[in-house]
């Protein structure tokens, strides 16, 4: 119970605080409708990338979590160059990263920056990076730079041509 | 028969030692990066063409895959076919496995006492026991060659060197390999760096191209080649050295092989 009352006051402080809104980032993934004989939801992962390449943050990684013997980890390496830049490290499932895979559609991710799983980002240059990779299919990467901390809302976007449609970006200061 | 098959063999290793363009040794294996434990299967074999079966299977007696720890891996499903030989294994640990093949023998030939040249190869121990006494212009060359590739999963650990014979020193981890980016290869002769190595790389699809195409490094002052990968695929990297370090007193010569299988993703 006292628990309890106390996130509620937290929770209760954050709003009544400044700023209002933690900074943060709302992401919108595209996955377009693919006219395929064998369709297969695309596997996708969503990092921040620092100037150096680095990766500053791992967002979200979309696999077939609920298969057995965690026989979907088994194409999270088609995801290409997250894999070699960050995948390859971690282990699955990742807590508050790790998502079922989606059907075509705008998919609304939000994260908020101190907040799991993405971290406070020290002052300088970035990328937004998705990539997705589908068996029998393709893989595609997009990304958009964009600069950290942001002085007002800004909106970004990136369009694939293949394994991804409209990427959305937005920044909130 | 046996005898003859004995003398193709050795013929046929002594062409593969003096020249690439005549019969090349290879690994294919079927995946080189995974993020899961799975199987992977192997084919190997000696052929006019890399990557082509064209000529005939590679034994597998010398074939060793071990483990990031350094232990054996069991080779399951070992199979040698006319054209060429597979073989599958499961990598269960995070970590590179090495596939292997060391072939560290002698050949050669000597005259017998009635002035009959007479053909010898296999392991020096053996072939020192085969000559006898009184044979006449006995030429024995030493030969130290190494093929091999490499499988990850997860993350790619380190690839150990042995300081024995031509070896490569990884910069560029083997399963890192991207068409985008440069790569840094080390090669070793006897654990020191091979100064001016030539190296060659032949990109898998001979047979659908015009020519080998062949991409000839030279090795820096510290063994060191640098190269950007024209495209994504299957890369066969050999490698040939020759001097007179031999441990074989009765060998004049060592002549030296490294051989490797690439995969470079896009």
């Amino acid at each position: 119970m006292a628990k309890k009352v106390l996130k509620f006051s937290v929770a209760l402080s954050a709003v009544v605080g400044l700023p209002a809104v933690a900074a943060g980032l709302d992401v919108n993934v595209g996955i377009p409708q693919l006219q395929v004989a064998e369709y297969h939801k695309p596997y996708v992962a969503v990092w921040l990338e620092n100037a150096d390449g680095g990766v500053a943050a791992n967002l979200s990684v979309w696999y077939d979590v609920k298969k057995r013997d965690a026989e979907g980890t088994k194409w999270l390496k088609d995801m290409r160059q997250w894999w070699r830049r960050t995948g390859r490290e971690l282990t699955f499932p990742v807590d508050g990263v790790t998502q079922p895979t989606k059907p075509a559609g705008a998919h609304a991710l939000s994260f908020a920056e101190g907040k799991n799983p993405m971290p406070k980002l020290a002052p300088g240059q970035y990328k937004l990076m998705v990539e997705a990779a589908r068996e029998v299919g393709g893989r595609e990467l997009v990304s958009i730079p964009f600069e950290w901390p942001v002085k007002q809302a800004t909106s970004l976007s990136a369009k694939g041509s293949t394994e991804l449609g409209q990427v959305k970006l937005d920044l909130k200061p | 028969m046996m005898l003859k098959k004995h003398a193709i063999v050795a013929a046929t290793l002594a062409l593969a030692a003096l020249s690439a363009q005549a019969h090349d040794m290879w690994f294919k294996p079927s995946s080189t990066v995974l993020s899961k434990s799975d199987w992977v299967t192997v084919d190997a074999a000696v052929s006019n063409d890399v990557f082509f079966f064209n000529h005939r299977p590679l034994g597998l007696e010398n074939v060793k895959v071990t483990g990031p720890d350094g232990a054996t891996v069991e080779m399951k499903n070992a199979h040698k076919g006319e054209l060429r030989s597979v073989f599958d294994f499961k990598p269960e640990q995070p970590g590179t496995y090495r596939v292997t093949m060391l072939a560290n023998g002698v050949m050669g030939g000597y005259k017998d006492a009635n002035g009959q040249p007479k053909r010898v190869r296999g392991t020096a121990e053996d072939i020192l026991k085969q000559i006898p006494a009184d044979a006449k212009d006995v030429r024995i060359t030493e030969n130290v060659r190494r093929m091999e590739t490499f499988v990850s999963v997860g993350k790619p650990s380190a690839i150990a060197n042995t300081g024995k014979g031509l070896e490569m020193k990884p910069v560029t981890h083997p399963n890192d390999l991207v068409s985008s980016e440069e790569a840094t290869f080390g090669f070793l002769l006897d654990g020191k760096p091979a100064a001016n190595l030539e190296v060659e790389l032949v990109a898998d699809g001979i047979r659908y191209r015009d020519g080998v195409s062949a991409i000839k490094l030279r090795a820096d002052s510290n063994g060191m080649v640098k190269v950007k990968f024209p495209r994504a695929g299957l890369f066969w990297l050999s490698a040939d050295a020759q001097d007179d370090k031999t441990t074989v007193p009765q060998a004049k010569e060592r002549r030296l092989g490294y051989v490797a299988t690439l995969e470079v993703l896009p």
